[in-house]
């Protein structure tokens, strides 16, 4: 189906599970991301896959660790409240080197919140989310056709890496329409699932578990996953710049957010102010390398994000105390509007007596 | 840059969503960029249904309207929360068969339009959302109305399909009452922009 489609961006996710040859759909219902489990539940049976309605979300993520140490593409979807029961299950995934894509429709929180979109789950999603020393990869998309990339690139990463990855989602960019291709993916050249338990007949036993007693046993497993982290920053790490090179004011921000600032950025470009976006398309691993080159010019970065100063620790971390970063934060499950951007930067420009050219 | 910030609000069951959808899936045949955001998660039968439409001739920003170029609403409580937020110049379609009262606004372009009648008198009151569809059509040019209707068997789901035609004779019955309304006397005043405000 490669004509453009009108779908929200829960029923394109959904989709582009399906694109992707995922087959199995494990999930408790949770707004704003219904959307998923209603498609699914009429989907999955067309194309011959399993949709099960969990009793909670600890049994999905349960059943998507199942399916995945068979060798099977699985997938979750939930949102804020329902991913934080979750994380039990996905530092369990991570520990036993499993390929699971998870979908987070974030909400305002904390506690059951609201239904408003959100970015309040970012250190959550960036900080492995459950107990241990593990990591997630994680993707934000900014666009419904984006969303549909990223699911395809999610199952790709998680295969290639043996590792959950976590796609970043706002409750807007949930459920807004816009027009979207999805189609197959081409085949990718992604290693055998050697390790996959699907009976021993013929071959030694695979062993999945997260259970390691012997002396340094851990440790040694831990020395390996770090390796293995190193090696997905250092080759995964995505970003996107716009109008970033020249850029006074660099505005930093992901999802939805990115949006407004786009346009923001092209209004004050139009005035002749030197004024960027940097998008982090992963969140981790974090683009540190892009964001240094990108905000080398800039005397002030403007940080913009639906939460009360996540994503701003990754920029301070990145650009060291000397940088000047600013925060324009917004939780609650509440929108950032274009207005309250541009009273930031025209406050900006007055601090710094920014020049137009 | 030609642009419609639209907001759409009425009953839940009133055809809102429908109303948006189409005019969204008419925008993008027509090759505009479009954007649909729906109120969402606590809405009941009988509450209010709202959605955001924005169609561009670029690429949109945000989906959510904050200062609307047109509000096309089919009942009171809609009409109270969103008749200040409309931009100046900016167009208002009502339904005023269901909403009790006339705008206070001067600065904008109204159309009163007996929408649920006319869907009444042609013998289905639920395409009075169709209606008033066919008013937005008769004073914005960010579509085609040879567009929308062609878009009607593509947004209809299977089983409504024999609804098509009747979608159809509403939306020009809509336009050609708002055709023969205009311009009137606030309509005179105001010269029809895109991208205000």
């Amino acid at each position: 189906m490669a004509e453009k489609h009108l779908m929200c961006g829960n029923e394109a996710l959904s989709e582009a599970a399906v694109a992707a040859g995922c087959r199995c759909y494990f999930g408790y219902p949770i707004t704003p991301q219904n959307e998923v489990t209603a498609y699914m539940s009429r989907r999955m049976p067309e194309v011959g896959g399993q949709f099960v309605q969990s009793e909670s979300e600890l049994a999905a993520i349960n059943m998507v660790f199942g399916a995945a140490v068979v060798g099977a593409r699985a997938i979750t979807t939930s949102s804020s409240p329902g991913i934080s029961l979750m994380q039990e299950g996905i530092s369990y995934i991570a520990a036993n080197e499993l390929p699971a894509v998870i979908v987070n429709v974030m909400r305002g929180g904390p506690g059951l919140g609201n239904i408003g979109p959100s970015q309040a789950d970012y250190f959550q999603a960036t900080r492995g989310g459950g107990h241990g020393d593990y990591r997630t990869i994680v993707l934000t998309p900014a666009s419904v056709q984006e969303i549909v990339d990223h699911v395809i690139l999610a199952f790709d990463l998680a295969d290639r890496y043996r590792n959950p990855v976590l796609i970043l989602i706002d409750g807007v960019l949930g459920q807004m329409v816009e027009p979207v291709e999805i189609a197959p993916p081409p085949a990718a050249d992604l290693p055998a699932k050697d390790w996959a338990l699907t009976g021993c007949k013929g071959r030694p036993p695979n062993k999945s578990r997260s259970l390691i007693l012997g002396e340094n046993e851990l440790l040694e497993m831990n020395r390996r996953l770090q390796e293995k982290y190193r090696a997905i920053e250092a080759a995964e790490a995505r970003h996107e710049a716009v109008d970033a090179a020249d850029a006074e004011i660099l505005l930093v921000a992901y999802g939805s957010p990115a949006r407004t600032c786009r346009s923001v950025v092209r209004k004050y470009r139009e005035r002749g102010y030197r004024i960027g976006l940097f998008r982090p398309v992963t969140a981790w691993p974090f683009p540190s390398a892009a964001l240094a080159e990108c905000a080398k010019g800039a005397s002030a970065v403007l940080v913009v994000e639906m939460s009360a100063g996540q994503l701003v620790e990754d920029v301070r971390l990145t650009l060291g105390p000397a940088a000047n970063v600013l925060l324009l934060g917004k939780p609650g499950g509440e929108v950032i509007q274009a207005g309250e951007l541009e009273a930031e930067i025209d406050r900006i420009i007055g601090l710094h007596k920014m020049k137009r050219r | 840059m030609e642009e419609e910030r639209i907001v759409i609000a009425g009953f839940g069951g009133q055809g809102i969503m429908f109303l948006g959808k189409l005019l969204c899936h008419a925008g993008m045949l027509d090759g505009r960029h479009i954007t649909y955001l729906p109120s969402y998660g606590v809405e009941v039968r009988g509450g209010t249904a709202c959605c955001n439409v924005i169609i561009s001739s670029e690429e949109i920003a945000s989906p959510v309207i904050t200062s609307p170029t047109t509000a096309i609403i089919m009942n009171t409580p809609s009409m109270i929360r969103y008749e200040p937020e409309i931009v100046k110049r900016g167009l208002l379609i009502v339904n005023s068969s269901i909403v009790d009262r006339h705008p206070k606004r001067k600065d904008i372009g109204v159309v009163m339009l007996p929408a649920t009648t006319i869907a009444d008198r042609m013998g289905n009151t639920r395409v009075a959302n169709m209606v008033a569809l066919g008013g937005f059509l008769s004073k914005s040019q960010i579509v085609k109305t040879e567009t929308v209707l062609a878009a009607v068997g593509e947004v209809l789901p299977p089983y409504r399909q024999h609804l098509a035609e009747l979608n159809r004779r509403a939306i020009l019955e809509g336009k050609a009452a708002a055709d023969a309304q205009g311009p009137d006397a606030i309509w005179s005043k105001i010269t029809r922009g895109f991208g205000l405000g």
